[in-house]
């Protein structure tokens, strides 16, 4: 990029009489170099997407978790049984041709029942994550934007939920309604969305005393408004990251609940049932039967847990230089 | 700090109370519970749960006596186990669950703050990596699939460690390891973004201005400061070693509370899960306000401003 | 007076993922006895960079000294063991930090916290530690020393807290004091105590201060000697009168002429333009070039020539070389001068 005269110019010693006495003359426009913005200004999300995009281990982690999301709605359909088909002539039978995952006691295909239990997994942990954030941005932002003692109110409430202990209430719960996929979800986000309601509140606290909320209140904007406008755009970092962290623990609260025999129930397949079920292999040596549906529940939380990291590294409006 | 102390136990009454309200108003929804069954096969049975709870009194009379009898620890008649009561199978499988857990929740604070604390002292670099992997595989793998992975793995084909049970040192190695897992992830991850937040403050760099040698401003300045968000999430933890070992208990056959209550939840023994979670919770509860107060000691902020510190 | 400390040609310089920062580059000053040396300049100019490299609390691997030497009493601090440096820090070097707020441990008592130092080094027993450390706060003005000792930092106020620091950092009857804005975080009227507190100490112990500082009211109250850093150099130097009468860099000039002056009425502040250059790849020739309103051709090109217009005062300026000869811009440094 330099020429080879400016390049001989850069060793000119100070002292040196080389100088050309043209050189000595008032420099013109210099001062509006100085004023300049050299880094080009992105927006929060571009900016986002681009530090989240160099993270390859957060990347990984969502690659697979659009792979399972296709896998669970196409792969039951990609082989001839059914996730409850069963085939007596066929148990237990080892991955083959046949039978990809193999089969399991009753003669069931493990890999049509191991898309099945992706369903079931991500849907729970989904629709955990959603109810979570509702219930907790609409409780965590009305109790941190009211203030005073709507806002001791509240959080008293909060913290009593906070303080029992989720999986005893889950099952609990489980245990009187009978387990099945909406009394399962259910359960889950009764005392679940306590953690969101905690975070929104803490991010609407500090941010509603930034001056530019100031501003168009006096401006007159309405509460609704300035919740949705400023309020929401600017806390969105921290749910997004509570709501991926969200999705693996109800991962692991569904299938531990189907450890316990309050999992969804016959005929429909969840990764936590399938384990179950396949305890007794650590003795037969059917290990297919375990390790497909163990090895999903732990990939599967993995994903999100490094994928939550990696949006918490890339949202974190602190970190921006 | 008494006031503080006081406001504490006052919330932990509460939620026992709340708890065990809820606990009672839920049973009494359900056919099958010890309240609404007609008549259990066996007479004997019958006879007890009539005794323990006073079924032929007004629901609101039931509550009051049923809160008594949970407030002198006496939870009722089990159902499906004739001979005994929920006391006998907490006397029986508590202690056996308490030492599994007591032993996987020091396991897992020990090794996470050691690992924690290498990770921060050598950030970025390969014990960093080494160990943040080691964590998030901890928190990703579910306790079970840990558990059977083990016992595959150590106990059946390499042949370390025995199967299942709870009889000698060596028939805890692995139902530990399984219990305390994930807790340890989640101490060595809060430990280490703790301690790279506090190795940044000002009172580091005083500490190592004076002289002090490295291990000394580790140890002494930043360890203690850097371990407050450990302590306020022991409870949280506590939590899940208690409801891990019913998971855990069942798989390696071990005889604690937690495979009674297991057992109870598919028998549908009403008596034994409400007491068992009554108890539990208390235990939880208990084990919560006891954590408060050690924060409140250990941090001589407290006084001023608790409510701050999220 | 005896010399204790020449920094000779210090660089130092960063690596972060965007590149390598070169935050100072060729530092060189020297200090006496009992003498107050203020190293003055913008955030980012270098000039607590320069500070921590003294103390080498550059946060490693990051950061290193890559040139230069810090010849203290003798030793090249730049070239000591990190085993040797601890017996320097602390008690031949002491540190005071910009915010009271954060340089206490908080859950430490602040006896624990000053004695720690002298018990570490001096190897004395917990009493006498105790005693100096009565004398200490008595010392930095802090009545009730006997009970002030169990209380935890919270327990004071701001300006409290600034003279425990103080007090830590002297335990030890250090030779160097290098305070890294003290008194930034402080009310106005806490400034001018501790201002005062430090000429007190100065008066009785003889010790030399660094003071880092961005605040030119702080400067003239409490320094003897001024540096100028901007972009990682000292481009001028002298005493305060040189400095603040005679300032010959623009850049001082112009820092001088950006904030309120009671003896010169009517005057309007005059900003400065602009913000400092990118220290991935600074400029070869003048740092200023860019915001100088006297710019030259030649100030781009090459680093200017140190001008000394007396023993004790240069500055690096091509303006005052004879070469410099059009007739305007002799006009417009006149008006400024």
């Amino acid at each position: 990029m330099k020429s080879q005269t400016t390049q001989s110019h850069d060793h000119i010693d100070s002292n040196s009489k080389e100088i050309p006495l043209d050189w000595f003359k008032p420099l013109e426009g210099a001062n509006d170099s100085a004023n300049t913005v050299v880094r080009p200004s992105l927006s929060y999300w571009k900016d986002a997407w681009i530090r989240l995009r160099s993270n390859y281990i957060a990347m990984g982690g969502l690659i697979f978790l659009i792979l399972l999301g296709i896998m669970a709605i196409i792969g039951p359909y990609l082989t001839p049984y059914t996730v409850d088909g069963t085939i007596l002539a066929d148990q237990n039978q080892p991955p083959s041709s046949t039978y990809w995952f193999g089969t399991d006691n009753l003669g069931r295909d493990v890999f049509t029942r191991t898309w099945y239990g992706a369903r079931i997994s991500l849907f729970v942990g989904i629709m955990a994550a959603l109810i979570d954030f509702t219930v907790g941005v609409i409780y965590g932002g009305i109790s941190g934007y009211k203030g005073g003692r709507t806002d001791n109110l509240m959080m008293r409430i909060v913290e009593i939920l906070y303080g029992l202990p989720y999986l005893l209430v889950v099952i609990l719960l489980l245990v009187v309604l009978g387990p099945s996929l909406s009394t399962i979800i259910l359960a889950l986000t009764v005392t679940g969305w306590v953690g969101m309601a905690r975070i929104v509140r803490g991010q609407v606290l500090q941010i509603k005393n930034y001056e530019y909320v100031h501003a168009s209140k006096s401006f007159g904007a309405k509460t609704s408004r300035i919740i949705r406008k400023n309020l929401l755009p600017n806390t969105m970092g921290p749910i997004i990251v509570q709501m991926t962290l969200t999705v693996p623990t109800a991962i692991f609260a569904e299938a531990f609940l189907s450890f316990l025999g309050l999992g969804v129930q016959f005929p429909v397949a969840s990764w936590g049932v399938m384990a179950n079920d396949a305890l007794t292999t650590i003795l037969s040596g059917h290990w297919w039967r375990l390790f497909f549906p163990a090895f999903f529940i732990s990939a599967t939380m993995f994903a999100f847990n490094v994928l939550g990291d990696g949006l918490q590294d890339a949202l974190d409006p602190k970190l921006r230089r | 700090m008494v006031r503080y102390i006081l406001k504490r136990f006052f919330m932990m009454i509460l939620t026992i109370w709340i708890i065990a309200t809820l606990t009672f108003v839920l049973m009494n929804a359900i056919p099958g519970s010890p309240f609404n069954e007609e008549r259990t096969s066996n007479e004997a049975v019958q006879e007890n749960l009539e005794r323990h709870f006073n079924l032929d009194e007004p629901p609101i009379v039931q509550y009051f006596i049923y809160l008594k009898s949970i407030a002198t620890l006496d939870f009722g008649p089990s159902i499906k186990k004739p001979n005994s009561t929920v006391n006998d199978l907490l006397g029986r499988g508590f202690p056996i669950s308490a030492e599994l857990g007591i032993i996987a929740i020091l396991v897992a604070l020990l090794s996470g703050i050691v690992l924690g604390v290498l990770a921060a002292l050598r950030h970025n670099g390969i014990i960093d990596y080494l160990a943040m992997t080691i964590a998030v595989l901890g928190i990703s793998i579910p306790n079970f699939v840990l558990a059977t992975l083990l016992i595959q793995q150590l106990a059946v084909n390499g042949g370390f460690f025995p199967v299942a049970t709870w009889q000698s040192p060596m028939h805890m190695v692995l139902p530990t390891l399984a219990l305390a897992t994930g807790p340890m992830a989640i101490i060595a991850r809060l430990t280490r973004s703790s301690m790279l937040e506090v190795l940044t403050q000002d009172y580091i760099k005083m500490a190592r201005a004076k002289g002090l040698a490295p291990y000394k401003v580790v140890i002494k300045h930043a360890l203690k400061n850097a371990l407050m968000p450990v302590v306020t999430i022991l409870g949280t933890l506590l939590a899940g070693i208690l409801t891990g070992t019913f998971v855990i208990e069942k798989i390696f056959a071990i005889p604690g509370m937690g495979k009674y209550f297991v057992e109870s939840i598919n028998q549908r023994d009403y008596p034994v899960i409400m007491g068992t979670t009554v108890f539990y919770s208390a235990f939880l509860v208990f084990a919560l306000f006891l954590v408060d107060i050690a924060y409140g000691l250990l941090d001589p902020r407290i006084k001023l401003h608790k409510e701050e510190g999220n | 007076m005896k010399k204790i400390l020449e920094v000779n040609d210090l660089h130092v310089t960063f690596s972060t993922y965007g590149g390598e920062i070169k935050a100072v580059r060729g530092v060189d000053f020297e200090l006496h006895e009992g003498e107050t040396l203020a190293i003055v300049g913008e955030s980012g100019c270098g000039k607590s960079v320069t500070a921590n490299s003294i103390m080498r609390l550059i946060p490693s691997p990051a950061g290193k000294i890559a040139n230069g030497e810090i010849i203290f009493k003798g030793n090249d601090l730049a070239k000591e063991s990190d085993k040797n440096m601890r017996k320097i820090r602390g008690v031949d070097i002491s540190m005071i930090f910009q915010d009271p707020m954060t340089a206490l441990n908080p859950t430490l008592t602040i006896g624990n916290q000053l004695t720690e130092g002298l018990r570490q080094h001096k190897n004395v027993s917990r009493k006498k530690a105790e005693q100096k450390a009565l004398e200490m706060l008595d010392l930095v003005g802090i009545p009730n020393p006997e009970e002030r000792l169990k209380q935890y930092p919270h327990q004071f106020s701001g300006g409290m807290r600034q003279r425990i620091v103080i007090a830590i950092a002297l335990i030890c009857e250090p030779d160097l004091l290098i305070a890294d804005e003290p008194t930034t975080a402080l009310d106005v009227t806490i400034q001018a105590q501790i201002l005062e507190l430090f000429e007190t100490i100065q008066e009785e112990t003889n010790v030399a201060i660094i003071l880092i500082t961005h605040d030119l009211g702080v400067v003239a109250k409490a320094a003897d000697r001024i540096a100028v850093m901007y972009a990682g150099k000292i481009i001028e130097s002298g005493t305060k009168y040189e400095v603040f009468y005679e300032p010959q860099h623009p850049y001082t000039q112009g820092l001088l002429n950006s904030i309120p002056r009671l003896d010169q009425k009517g005057e309007k502040l005059e900003p400065i333009d602009g913000t400092p250059p990118d220290l991935f790849s600074p400029p070869v020739g003048c740092p200023f070039t860019a915001r100088c309103p006297h710019a030259m051709f030649v100030c781009e090109k090459v680093y200017p020539l140190r001008h000394e217009p007396s023993e004790t005062h240069y500055a690096d300026c091509w303006l005052y070389d004879e070469r410099v000869h059009t007739p305007n811009l002799m006009n417009k440094k006149e008006e400024t001068t």
